[in-house]
């Protein structure tokens, strides 16, 4: 009936078409399911966007849940642009946090303006080191970092736990198994009731940016994930650009966690991130790696988050929904890269041939 | 030859690939019991017509007929339904496998494959054709040549009787050629239509019939090889005439002078602990051109990353009197030696293929700007300049490499190569693939450097073109060092035996 044929290369502006009717029809799609579940699909839509961004206050929650979406996003697209799958932003985040409250907890007697850069610095070097864990593995005995770096995710989160049973254990909080809270000291700041994540968040994507497009680390990792040998045959370190760049990477998934912790919750717990770490890593493949698409994509992403938990509570719809949305955009925009190689055409000559290949 | 009438028949085949016409209104036509040759220069639209006719692409306009009947392919599927069947200049064929297992694959029958209907089929097929295989043999325990018979049985086996082959002769020795040959001469006399896509003008006067020249995506023509010349199907390939021979410039000193980069017993171990290089020792001289034969993963490709940093090797390498062995890829860079792999993608190490122009030829020189960043404005007017000087085709500097054809590829590496002035130049198949324009033009290029000084290590796999562009030829044969012989007196032969490991038969008795 149908074949499948190659085609010849898309211009860019079509790409960008094909791209934008894969996420229509990705919404159409969530309709349809959120239909078959017997809600009415347009007015959970609307609802979901006037939860994200109906009202000052929505729109704040929104950008609380962007901008750690959007710093690590950052971070794996520096693993991603070298061919690194780095699937721990997760684990990197929560190490980010726990060197953040190491410095919080035993210098919490400085001030803000000390405290606050020694806990991000402290947040980028134990994401960054956790990060390099599986650099190092991959490097020395060429093990798999998709393996590795999504296994001490859960390495990550159960240390944490531990310090929230065990050393960190909040002895004010009547028996209950919570984390102590950081000294006010260690609260971002606030502009307009929203902390200065955002800003950090911002000024991120312009160094990555930069990093990538223009300095001579990126362009190194550039030619590292196009092809290694060359690399090496270039003369460059390899080892070292390795090690370098998901340092980086690590470390700006850390950031993100500082940002959560110091923003938001003022504590750690294992539920800090909600899963933003996977999510981080949809939204940079969805951007193709580019940081100013990124801003964008994250700021979608963190709409469908907090106009799901929204419609929990305004139509007792599951906030799943929006997970459901996120993997079916997802799946038709990866489905649609077929479409920029192959196309479908109708097969002419069904009559005799297609009875031939059944006999 | 019993049936004159074509047999294949192609008419008017266009095909558009964005703006360009790879194929316009091109005719072909082949018969039963023939060997046609189709020659044509890089991009001239060779692949791009066999592509269709195995089912590959789908034509824009014109018509396949097969023994006088229309047909249209939609996948290669239906083109093997009609006995056409390809082998391919890159064999497609799972290393892990027998020979029976690869030929058998994707073939229907029983769930279970150890069938002896497969075997007695294989067999006979073999002796029909004067094949020799050992069908239970693995494929990585075989020679370039055996692969090859491999891949014409797969097609045989799967009923083909009009066979294409891209370039098949690129890898073999002059003996493993003279066999395919024969396998070819039989398919004849078997009845098969043969097409061979090729560009060596002197095998297709040895073994075709009839020749269809191909330029810019036109027929020039189809004629009696028996009527023709190789002066005169180069004119119809390049639309000009042109000299077929390759300068060998002498240059004072030469041969005779110091020796600008010594290696001495140079040993090689691959990650298996096994010597893939023995106790080479050779000296490359200022101003000439020392030529590499051997069989295809004989170590020529272990040779050059161990002289440049990339294999660990035991031994010397001594240039400009200093030992190098050792040293990291950066470093040999920065003292002058420069190498240029070019391994069977072309891509794989020298060039970026996601990258543009720019950004490729910056690949060894970024690092001596300061600062931060890369310093794409130097980059650009780099690569403006060698795409001046070398005549590369491109819409731009910017234009992503490996969008390039094979030709223009080939110049970006050499290019950037020779623009870093270097001292030596290491240069691996640097005309692979290549068309006869581009091949004399990188063969200019090599000897104008020869003519400066320049000590050239060049490892080809054209015994023509070693034996009339290198000064002097060093055969290698598994790692070891078989003789190294003055070019202007040895003999394709010589070579060939030389290549197989029969020391002694080669220069010095016959």
């Amino acid at each position: 009936m149908f074949k499948i044929i190659k085609r010849p290369p898309l211009a860019e502006g079509r790409m960008f078409v094909l791209r934008i009717l894969a996420v229509v029809f990705a919404i159409g799609a969530s309709m349809a399911i959120i239909a078959l579940l017997g809600h009415d699909p347009f007015k959970v839509m609307l609802e979901m966007i006037r939860g994200s961004v109906g009202s000052a206050y929505r729109i704040k929650e929104t950008i609380n849940k962007m901008v750690p979406l959007l710093t690590l996003s950052l971070g794996v697209c520096v693993a991603y642009k070298m061919k690194f799958w780095n699937i721990g932003a997760e684990g990197q985040f929560y190490m980010g946090a726990y060197g953040a409250g190491l410095v919080a907890f035993n210098f919490s007697h400085l001030p803000s303006y000390l405290l606050l850069p020694a806990m991000f610095a402290a947040g980028i070097l134990t994401g960054g080191l956790w990060a390099l864990i599986p650099a190092l593995l991959k490097a020395k005995w060429e093990t798999s970092e998709t393996l590795v770096t999504l296994m001490l995710n859960y390495v990550a989160i159960r240390w944490v736990t531990y310090l929230q049973y065990g050393p960190w254990r909040d002895p004010k909080a009547a028996g209950l198994p919570r984390m102590m809270h950081f000294p006010e000291t260690a609260d971002l700041p606030k502009i307009g009731g929203i902390h200065i994540g955002w800003i950090i968040a911002l000024f991120l994507v312009i160094v990555i940016y930069f990093l990538i497009r223009y300095s001579k680390l990126g362009y190194e990792i550039t030619v590292m994930g196009e092809n290694p040998r060359t690399a090496e045959y270039a003369g460059m370190n390899t080892f070292r650009i390795l090690l370098v760049a998901i340092m980086i990477s690590g470390g700006i998934c850390g950031i993100a966690g500082v940002i959560q912790a110091t923003g938001l919750e003022h504590s750690i717990s294992p539920v800090l991130s909600s899963g933003l770490g996977f999510t981080a890593i949809i939204t940079a493949w969805l951007s193709k790696l580019q940081p100013v698409t990124l801003v964008s994509v994250s700021f979608l992403f963190a709409m469908m988050l907090q106009g799901g938990n929204y419609l929990q509570s305004v139509m007792k719809v599951p906030s799943d929904v929006a997970g459901v949305i996120q993997g079916v955009i997802l799946f038709f925009v990866l489905g649609s890269e077929f479409f920029t190689q192959y196309k479908i055409v109708r097969d002419k000559r069904q009559g005799e041939e297609t009875r031939k290949v059944g006999a | 030859m019993t049936d004159r009438a074509a047999y294949v028949q192609m008419e008017g085949i266009c095909k558009t690939f964005g703006v360009v016409k790879a194929n316009d209104q091109v005719d072909f036509s082949v018969r039963k019991g023939e060997i046609h040759a189709l020659l044509g220069e890089n991009g001239s639209g060779k692949s791009t017509l066999m592509n269709m006719l195995s089912g590959i692409y789908m034509p824009d306009s014109g018509s396949i007929n097969i023994g006088g009947k229309p047909c249209h392919f939609h996948s290669p599927k239906d083109a093997i339904r009609h006995g056409i069947g390809m082998v391919h200049q890159h064999f497609k064929l799972v290393d892990i496998l027998t020979a029976k297992e690869n030929i058998t694959a994707g073939m229907p029958g029983s769930f279970f494959i150890k069938n002896k209907g497969m075997t007695e089929a294989i067999g006979n097929i073999a002796k029909k054709y004067g094949l020799q295989v050992q069908a239970d043999r693995k494929i990585y325990n075989m020679s370039v040549g055996e692969k090859q018979t491999v891949e014409i049985l797969k097609v045989l086996y799967r009923g083909a009787d009009i066979l294409i082959l891209d370039e098949p002769t690129a890898v073999l020795t002059p003996q493993e050629t003279d066999a395919l040959f024969n396998i070819l001469r039989n398919m004849r006399r078997e009845n098969c239509a043969i097409i061979i896509i090729t560009h060596k003008l002197n095998e297709v006067m040895e073994i075709s019939d009839r020749v269809t020249v191909l330029r810019k995506g036109q027929s020039i023509g189809t004629v009696n090889t028996s009527e023709t010349n190789a002066k005169a199907l180069t004119e119809m390939m390049v639309g000009r005439p042109m000299s077929l021979e390759i300068q060998r410039p002498a240059v004072t000193g030469g041969a005779d002078s110091e020796p600008l980069l010594d290696v001495r017993d140079l040993t090689i171990e691959n990650q298996e602990k096994i010597k893939v290089i023995q106790n080479v020792s050779f000296q490359v001289r200022r101003g000439e051109i020392l030529g590499v034969a051997g069989i295809a993963g004989s170590g020529q490709k272990e040779l050059c990353e161990g002289i440049v940093g990339l294999q660990k090797v035991s031994g010397k390498v001594i240039f400009k009197g200093e030992d190098l062995a050792g040293c990291k890829p950066g470093n040999i860079i920065s003292k002058g030696i420069s190498m240029s792999f070019i391994p069977e993608d072309r891509l794989g190490m020298g060039l970026v293929g996601g990258l543009d122009i720019v950004d490729n030829v910056l690949l060894k020189s970024y690092r001596k700007t300061k600062g931060l960043f890369v310093d794409r404005k130097q980059g650009v007017s780099m690569a403006e300049s060698i795409v001046r000087r070398f005549d590369i085709s491109t819409p731009g500097v910017h234009h992503q490499v490996s969008k390039l054809s094979g030709g223009n590829i080939q110049k970006v590496l050499l290019g950037r190569e020779v623009s870093l002035n270097p001292s030596v130049i290491i240069t691996a198949y640097p005309t692979r693939g290549l068309d006869i324009g581009a091949s004399y033009n990188i063969y200019d290029v090599l000897n104008e450097e020869k003519k400066k000084g320049v000590g050239i290590l060049y490892i080809g796999e054209d015994l023509d073109v070693l034996l009339e562009l290198c000064d002097r030829i060093m055969v290698i044969h598994q790692g070891e060092l078989m003789d190294i012989l003055p070019a202007s007196e040895t003999t394709k032969e010589q070579l060939g035996l030389l290549m197989l490991g029969h020391r002694g038969e080669g220069a010095d008795h016959v």
